[in-house]
């Protein structure tokens, strides 16, 4: 199962080394990151491999929702169907 | 690999703009539970709810959690009761206050079906049925109630109509300590749909399968969004746009109702193209159409603005949906839309107007609170005249309309939650009594025959 990470927030050093140490922390496996800077605001998206995740997507989610609270960053993990489901004909 | 700009568009969608899954509600036949008494009827009612709807709070919880979206209600609706009780209507209460039970034990707010079809006439068993209503209503809390007194096809059975004026009227005065609250669980149909996931009106159709999920989607606020983003545009502009984003927040409420009926073991029954609003600021159907560009709901407009929304999101929706269902459309409860709220406490918003608005939209008079001493006649009349425009315009019509016990025109309601505080709202003084006691039934329409 596939996922996609979404990190949000104001920018500054280490955000990519925090959140990619936390998912291999679970054996979240990625495969591919796009980072951009809207506006002085960092927003990171990746996608990921959870077929060796050694926690269930929404146990995962919630981790990183509080990961995010700590760096003080918005995150969210989310099944990349809802994404091709909007966003795709 | 995803768009940066979709991506962060689904989550601004989700954090600030109120995109929500409205409902999940399972519909569950109770046909297989008739037995040869209420008590024992009751029973079997309450084990089949608990046996089949048993994991929908934690399949939808979990379903939330993986696809980042709110599930915001968990609901259960059941064939109408009234059927299943016919050979001891006059206990149906049983059932009723079974299946609240079984509400409460699932952990969901409401469960609807306490319901009646009497489009065409009301034999015996019926009337005893829809005489326990308003009892029923006021012992329980999260039982909804339904009751189908017309469609395009019978025309309207005007008895019916006399009897649920009286039976609003009883509700409310058994449920007075609570505001005349049993009235926001009683909705009063014409051409009512077997697999609508709304309360308080939903019920499970005999025409139906045996357990479905049945998906409600929303955003009012994302639809206003995006309006507010082009200010020049123009109308046709504006639908196109309306009909993109309707498209989108259909497409998450199918998603998540597949694979709710998937994990539940039940059928996909179909997706709801609806707006649905809530009490919350930017979460209103009455600020999408002030964004378009009235000053106040309610004024001369808001019946072309609020005709080209509903269709738009019907347009958009439909392709979104392999199976389109429901009410489909935007609804206009007036205490659980903020914009209406303020627009109806101005006075701008009347009975009259919302009446206009309903031939165009989804669904009729609804959370309307008029006052305490308001005729059960001329609440007939108002139910008369909404079941003749679902009537002639071939589509469901409803009311839910609370006559609040002691209050009066500048007095407000407060039901508290989703079903918001209702301003009290003037009606004719005029009667309408003559009407409503000649019975019998309104022909169907010259265009009913289409064979």
């Amino acid at each position: 199962m596939r996922a996609v990470v979404t990190v949000v927030g104001k920018d500054r050093t280490g955000i990519i080394a925090k959140v990619s140490a936390f998912l291999a922390e679970k054996k979240v496996n990625i495969l591919d990151i796009s980072q951009t800077i809207l506006q002085d605001y960092f927003a990171m998206i990746m996608l990921v491999d959870l077929s060796s995740c050694s926690v269930k997507l929404s146990d995962l989610a919630d981790d990183c929702a509080e990961l995010g609270r700590e760096i003080g960053m918005s995150i969210h993990v989310q099944h990349e169907e809802i994404f091709n489901a909007m966003h795709s004909v | 690999m995803f768009n940066t700009s979709d991506v962060l568009e689904t989550i601004n969608m989700i954090e600030r703009e109120h995109l929500d899954i409205r409902t999940v509600t399972m519909g569950i036949s109770l046909l297989p539970c008739m037995a040869g008494t209420a008590e024992k009827t009751a029973e079997n009612v309450y084990e089949e709810v608990c046996r089949r709807a048993g994991d929908i709070v934690k399949v939808t919880k979990d379903l939330s959690l993986e696809y980042g979206i709110p599930i915001v209600n968990k609901r259960v609706s059941v064939t109408p009761v009234s059927i299943i009780c016919a050979p001891f209507a006059e206990k149906s209460y049983l059932i009723g206050k079974a299946l609240d039970r079984a509400a409460k034990n699932l952990g969901i707010d409401f469960l609807g079906g306490y319901s009646a079809l009497v489009h065409k006439g009301m034999a015996e068993y019926e009337k005893k049925f829809i005489s326990t209503i308003p009892q029923t209503l006021a012992e329980t809390e999260r039982l909804c109630s339904s009751v189908n007194v017309g469609s395009s096809k019978t025309g309207i059975n005007m008895d019916a109509v006399r009897v649920m004026g009286e039976t609003i009227k009883k509700t409310a005065e058994l449920t007075s300590a609570n505001g005349g609250y049993g009235c926001a669980k009683l909705v009063v149909f014409c051409n009512a749909v077997e697999d609508n996931p709304f309360m308080a009106g939903a019920f499970h159709g005999i025409g139906e399968s045996g357990t479905v999920i049945n998906v409600g989607v929303s955003g009012p606020g994302v639809v206003q969004h995006a309006i507010e983003s082009m200010p020049s545009a123009n109308l046709t502009e504006l639908a196109e746009t309306i009909k993109r984003t309707a498209f989108k927040i259909t497409r998450a409420g199918q998603l998540i109702a597949a694979e709710a009926a998937k994990r539940l073991g039940a059928e996909f029954g179909i997706v709801d193209l609806s707006l649905a609003p809530t009490p919350a600021r930017g979460d209103s159907v009455a600020q999408i159409l002030e964004e378009m560009g009235l000053e106040t709901v309610g004024t001369h407009g808001t019946t072309a603005c609020l005709a080209m929304l509903n269709d738009a999101v019907k347009k958009g929706g439909v392709m979104a949906s392999s199976k389109v269902g429901g009410l489909s459309g935007a609804f206009i409860p007036v205490s659980e839309d903020a914009g209406m709220i303020d627009a109806a406490e101005k006075g701008v918003l009347c009975i009259d107007k919302l009446e206009a608005m309903t031939s165009v939209c989804s669904v009729g008079i609804d959370m309307v609170a008029v006052p305490g001493d308001t005729s059960a006649d001329t609440i007939s009349a108002i139910i008369a005249d909404e079941a003749a425009i679902g009537m002639i315009n071939n589509k469901t019509t409803a009311v839910r309309i609370i006559p609040a016990p002691g209050k009066k025109v500048g007095d407000s309601v407060n039901f508290g939650g989703l079903l918001g505080r209702a301003p009290i709202m003037p009606v004719h003084n005029q009667s309408a009594s003559k009407f409503i006691s000649r019975g019998g039934l309104i022909p169907a329409p010259i265009h009913s025959n289409k064979n």
